[in-house]
């Protein structure tokens, strides 16, 4: 390189943004990405990799198959993710509705409202947990108070301990979504609902007709999400249940971490290689709305 | 027609608070049950009334001075734990900072893709996720220490943190950057000097986000940490749970300390946060 052309180039740098020349911005721009990148390759495309190539023998889906607690556990992963998501969402509109309301004691509600999302899971369910113990639980003991005989051994029942964790997975989300949601109904222009009731529109038809319209998006996007983050809610059920009575409580996330905890890797594995038809279509759909 | 209207407001105060009062009840009983066993006496505890006969803090004194077996760690658990969330904090401001830098200030090539790809950790979902980084902790030899968690929550927080910074980074004015640059600022200047003191409030968001993510983590730290002595608290309060003689009010003494800071944390940055999430969110 002659001295006329880095005087040039330097020149031509002092009055444009690439001053350093595309190379060496670019160079630099490796440089600071690079601790990122190598906690991406090391923690999560290393890990799914080998984790793949540790459940690559179909002997493993045999096996997992033959496990009775494996189609249980399906199953109620399913039930988990349409019941509870649905359930959830739908409050979480219903009251990102009711937060709009301007009233002092609605404001203090609000700023309560955040706990359940703002502790951490563990004191809490083991709270919920305590509250259901068949003994000396407080819920059975206000049963047994008021109608003098035994309230039911809450989480022993198969059905009605998972119905609980989904409450608990209710009551501990309920407020990020509607959050979410909230912002999503602030951010419609206000004219539009006083326009709406000039017009004479009623409650029903300004929701059906102006709020549903600009929040369908968000709506979905939002569910589609609470589906991806709810299949690897551990803690619900774990704290909550165990995976009891019997196994029959497990959901994919618990079931994972239980092979684990058995030393049964291979299963481990090959039972989240098995969520993939369940979560692929979520990310797939998720990413066609947000690259929109 | 005014007595109507009168009516007619005080049906919708009415419906209001009909939606109110559950909420209030449904959001705060199981938070009220911690506390209440927090300050009850041991067999006062299990009696279901609304207030104990003898509110002690009896409970807090035994927890703090770590007087029962399951709590000899207590003051090393909540170190443990506090280590961790600074932990967990600096590296995902080390690497989100500069990550967003790169990806904002300095335009760099397949910076979009990177972003993509690093948002694409939050779709696999948390437990599955746990499992291989697990065996893979273990081929790194990183298994009860504190490295292997902190580096595992940096991994979860730092798209997010990218994503967050990426944004705020957007909106400070190129030709600040330019200014500097004909000055003759090499871009690790331009990172110091202009980037990083324009960023603060994001930076301090970022920050506390990371910060309560890690302290409020069970699943990997169940997973990574298991020595009694280097576990974190919230696994040492799921330890009470593998024995039936679990001392129920100590349990819930100590989780009403654990919960405290973060609930503080997040209400004095309340304003930052959900600003902060909720404007990512509108714009998806």
């Amino acid at each position: 390189m002659t001295a006329s052309t880095i005087d040039t180039m330097a020149r031509r740098g002092r009055t444009r943004w690439a001053s350093f020349g595309l190379s060496e911005r670019q160079a630099w721009s490796v440089l600071f990405v690079a601790p990122y990148v190598a906690i991406f390759i090391g923690f999560v495309v290393f890990p799914v990799g080998y984790s793949f190539w540790l459940a690559r023998s179909p002997q493993l889906y045999v096996e997992l198959a033959a496990d009775p607690i494996f189609l249980r556990t399906v199953v109620n992963t399913f039930v988990f993710l349409v019941v509870a998501i649905n359930v959830k969402m739908a409050l979480a509109l219903f009251l990102s509705g009711f937060f709009t309301h301007r009233r002092w004691w609605v404001k203090v509600l609000a700023v309560l409202f955040v706990l359940p999302w703002a502790v951490p899971s563990i004191p809490t369910i083991l709270s919920v947990r305590f509250m259901l113990n068949p003994e000396w639980g407080v819920i059975n003991q206000l049963i047994f108070r008021l109608t003098a005989e035994d309230g039911p051994n809450w989480l022993n029942d198969p059905a009605l301990a998972l119905t609980l964790s989904m409450l608990v997975h209710i009551w501990k989300s309920l407020p990020f979504w509607t959050l979410i949601l909230l912002a999503g109904r602030l951010a419609i222009p206000g004219e539009l609902y006083e326009a709406a009731s000039v017009d004479g529109a009623g409650a029903w038809h300004r929701f059906r007709y102006i709020t549903w319209p600009s929040m369908s998006m968000l709506y979905v996007t939002c569910t589609l999400l609470s589906m991806i983050f709810t299949v690897g809610d551990f803690n619900s059920v774990y704290l909550l249940t165990g995976g009891g009575p019997a196994d029959l409580t497990h959901v994919l996330a618990t079931l994972g971490i239980r092979y684990l905890r058995l030393d049964q890797v291979g299963l481990a594995m090959a039972s989240i290689v098995c969520a993939l038809p369940l979560i692929l279509p979520l990310v797939y759909f998720m990413m066609r709305r947000l690259s929109r | 027609m005014s007595l109507r209207r009168l009516l007619r407001n005080i049906g919708f105060e009415t419906g209001l608070l009909l939606i109110g009062i559950p909420l209030l009840l449904w959001t705060l009983i199981p938070i009220y049950h911690m506390f209440l066993f927090a300050i009850s006496p041991k067999d006062a505890a299990f009696s279901g009334q609304l207030w104990p006969t003898n509110p002690t803090l009896r409970n807090f004194g035994t927890v703090l001075s770590q007087k029962h077996h399951f709590l000899n760690h207590f003051w090393l658990q909540m170190f443990n734990s506090l280590v961790i969330s600074i932990g967990t904090a600096a590296i995902t401001l080390f690497v989100a900072t500069a990550a967003a830098f790169a990806i904002s200030r300095l335009r760099m090539k397949g910076g979009r893709m990177v972003m993509n790809l690093a948002l694409l950790t939050y779709f696999i979902p948390a437990a599955f996720l746990a499992v291989p980084m697990y065996k893979t902790m273990g081929m790194y030899g990183l298994l009860n220490n504190d490295w292997a968690l902190v580096l595992a929550m940096a991994t979860i927080a730092s798209p997010y943190a990218i994503w967050i910074l990426r944004q705020a980074s957007d909106k400070l004015p190129v030709e600040l950057d330019e200014a500097a640059m004909i000055d003759g600022a090499s871009p690790f200047q331009l990172f110091r000097l202009i980037y990083l003191p324009l960023m603060v409030p994001s930076l301090i968001a970022v920050g506390t986000y990371a910060l309560l993510l890690a302290w409020n983590e069970y699943l990997y730290a169940f997973l990574l940490l298991s020595k009694n002595t280097a576990i974190t608290l919230p696994v040492a309060l799921g330890n009470f749970l593998s024995a039936d003689d679990s001392p129920w009010e100590l349990l819930m003494t100590a989780g009403f300390l654990y919960a405290l800071p973060p609930a503080a944390i997040y209400y004095a940055f309340r304003r930052y946060m959900s600003s902060g999430l909720t404007a990512g969110a509108v714009k998806g």
